[in-house]
């Protein structure tokens, strides 16, 4: 597809030759994700992650699958539902855990992915597409995350149901009949159970479409490099079959290992108590805290403490949406036109700092709405959208990039195989 | 076009901010936030180990069963325990005969109704029923108890942070208002004078707002009889019940980590395999 010396599928079995001539599936896979596809032959370990994200999503699909043949989606009875499933269904107790615990799985290596995506100029032309269709695919990550959290009717999930549909009562004037509409009530309740469990089994689907889609984009140019300079001949590349799915293989024990850790040694780390308190309207928890992989936007969402000219909460609800569609905008934003962080000394501490800020966010997030925490999370919030709204097209214009290898296999040979950030263990 | 309207959109975000933060540090300056009696004495709970504790932890069953009975003779009489059933005792040791006898013996039996004219009646727990409640519903338990619903302890050890060791804490953690320092040296009462504890609630610095509506549960040593001749200390009877209800909260947890460590060990040899056959793949080509 992508490059004139890609290898051709050419089946020698006959039956697949009788396929071939009828329905072409095992050449379209071949050219996809077998030796069809030339990939650069100087990837690092951060090019895994996109892969283990699909495996993330596939554990997700069958075990939620499995789930939903024991759950009940009714408030009288969810939560009770869940405990069947911990207690009497065979192995319940593994199926919820690995749901559970695979979703936060699913973000962090979706994360990795995106942070990688950012150091490498993976956003930049001629790959704005597959960007822009990740994001998509992280938007509908979160709706489905956020659903799925509902649906054991705990408090978290009760309340945590309550203040996000509440954000959408900022809009002015039609803000609270559509939070109204969304819930199909004036709280949470049946209604909104029942619908949230209708949209989390679907929205998985529309994600593996997106992936498809994702994927699709990405073979017209092929996979970036951690030179972020493009591919010049058959040298700089390797088929994607054998070569790298024995990485990916490689790198899907490595993240088994640590998910399985987490999943049977501490399967409770990453969730909260209150949510093994059945959901009770009436009395609201402490602290409402969303899940771990929503903490950098919740204190965004909670920094905005005055009423400037609009009302500070719809400041913040307009801040916290705007973080993440800012990032639809990045490929314009960043118009410097070498990719790799590596070459970029100044944007390369930028990055760097970003990711300390969305660390600090994070766990301001997590924390109460107290000081010192909102006062952090105010500086942390102003350097996250100064980093991509004014730094970054700053950045690009000023900068003076370090020269750039002739070609991959040129870095390669001369050991600067870009893989730094990754402080390569490879050969 | 996208640059100067993202630069307008990011100074506008940056300003608010930092309106924001300054506004709120002129207000944190000028009017302190009130130190709350919750913040300043409230403890977290003690350090105490049970058998399942950490990747290798078993139940120690003996433990548990004594845990039962405290749970049967004192917990009991108010506070439900609807997610488990009769039968699941079998998995802490009691024979079926045993269980069987428990759940006739029960000191609530579960409601049903006449077969014959349809009233509502109540009969005799079976192995395969729940733990029947002590109130027929929530405005009975209220009523009896001073408006303070006792909680279901079935998942207790895992709706607290640290739940064993709350429960444990929580138990053994009633004490006197008057005097109670906390680690700084400072007396409650003399900072807080308006927070003494209301009638009709206890003091206990474990729990979140340090008034609780449960009156001490486990009042004295020897309290319960334990069958197997262990001292019922009130710190016994604490521990044992809470290692009760960690099983109750997680009964699957040995299964968990006989798997887990199977499924981490066949891991283990499969992620060595696939990284040799990595590297042999990959030995003819620098990258």
């Amino acid at each position: 597809m992508s490059f004139p010396w890609a290898n051709h599928y050419e089946p020698k079995n006959p039956v697949m030759k009788w396929l071939d001539s009828r329905l072409p599936l095992p050449r379209f896979v071949y050219n996809a994700v077998g030796g069809g596809y030339p990939v650069p032959r100087n990837l690092n370990y951060f090019w895994n992650f996109g892969v283990l994200a699909g495996v993330a999503l596939t554990i997700q699909l069958v075990t939620g699958i499995v789930l939903a043949m024991h759950y009940a989606a009714n408030g009288l009875v969810a939560f009770d539902s869940v405990e069947h499933i911990m207690r009497d269904v065979n192995s319940g107790w593994m199926l919820r855990y690995a749901h559970a615990n695979g979703a936060s799985f699913f973000f962090i290596v979706v994360y990795l992915h995106i942070f990688r995506g950012l150091y490498y100029g993976s956003y930049k032309a001629p790959r704005e597409m597959v960007w822009l269709l990740g994001l998509v695919i992280f938007l509908l990550m979160m709706a489905t995350a956020f659903m799925g959290y509902v649906l054991p009717w705990g408090q978290m999930s009760f309340w945590g149901a309550k203040v996000i549909t509440g954000l959408f009562s900022a809009i002015p004037v039609v803000g609270t009949p559509i939070q109204t509409w969304l819930l199909g009530g004036f709280a949470p309740d049946n209604a909104a159970l029942n619908r949230f469990f209708s949209l989390h089994y679907l929205l998985p689907f529309v994600i593996a479409g997106v992936i498809i889609l994702h994927i699709w984009a990405l073979h017209i140019p092929g996979s970036n490099n951690p030179t972020g300079i493009d591919v010049k001949g058959p040298q700089d590349t390797v088929p994607f079959h054998p070569y790298y799915t024995a990485k990916d293989g490689f790198g899907l024990g490595v993240f088994l290992i640590v998910y399985c850790s987490v999943l049977f040694f501490a399967p409770n780390y990453l969730g909260h108590p209150d949510n093994y308190i059945p959901a009770n309207p009436l009395s609201t928890p402490a602290h409402i805290v969303p899940e771990w992989y929503f903490w950098p936007f919740y204190a965004i969402l909670r920094a905005f403490t005055v009423d400037f000219i609009l009302p500070a909460k719809l400041w913040g609800v307009v801040a916290m949406f705007g973080s993440i569609i800012l990032l639809f905008f990045l490929p314009w934003l960043d118009k410097s036109p070498v990719r790799s962080g590596n070459y970029r000394p100044a944007f390369k501490k930028f990055f760097w700092l970003l990711v300390i800020d969305v660390l600090i966010l994070g766990y301001c997030g997590g924390s109460p709405a107290e000081e010192p925490y909102v006062m952090i999370s105010q500086l942390a919030s102003a350097y996250y959208f100064a980093h991509f709204l004014i730094i970054l097209p700053i950045v690009s214009k000023m900068e003076r990039p370090l020269p750039l290898p002739n070609s991959i296999t040129e870095a390669v040979l001369e050991g600067k195989s870009g893989a730094t950030l990754a402080t390569s263990t490879q050969a | 076009m996208v640059r100067p309207i993202a630069f307008l959109a990011g100074a506008g975000f940056v300003f608010v901010l930092l309106f924001s933060l300054v506004t709120g540090a002129i207000a944190f300056i000028s009017e302190p936030p009130a130190k709350t009696v919750e913040h300043e004495f409230h403890l977290h709970p003690k350090h105490v180990s049970f058998a399942s504790d950490g990747p290798l932890g078993k139940f120690d069953r003996q433990q548990l069963q004594r845990g039962f009975q405290v749970y049967k003779e004192v917990c009991s009489a108010c506070h439900s325990m609807h997610q488990v059933a009769f039968r699941d005792l079998e998995q802490i040791g009691f024979t079926p005969a045993e269980v069987k006898a428990i759940a006739k013996n029960w000191s609530t039996e579960v409601p049903s109704i006449n077969p014959e004219t349809g009233e509502p009646a109540t009969r005799k727990a079976t192995p395969a029923d729940k733990f029947p409640s002590p109130y027929a519903n929530e405005v009975a338990g209220r009523a009896a108890n001073n408006n303070a619903l006792p909680p279901d302890l079935s998942l207790m050890a895992k709706a607290r942070h640290d739940g064993g060791a709350y429960v444990y804490s929580l138990l053994t953690g009633y004490t006197d208002q008057a005097g109670f320092k906390n680690e700084k040296g400072v007396e409650l009462l003399k900072e807080f004078p308006e927070a003494t504890t209301p009638t009709g609630l206890h003091f206990n610095p474990y729990f979140a707002n340090l008034n609780i509506a449960m009156p001490p549960p486990l009042a004295a040593d020897g309290q319960v009889t334990y069958a197997d001749g262990t001292p019922a200390t009130i710190d016994q009877m604490a521990k044992d019940v809470s290692a009760f209800l960690i099983w109750t909260a997680e009964p699957k947890l040995e299964n968990r980590h006989a798997l887990g460590w199977a499924v981490i060990g066949f891991l283990l040899i499969a992620t060595t395999l696939a990284f040799l056959a990595y590297r042999n793949i990959w030995a003819g080509i620098k990258h």
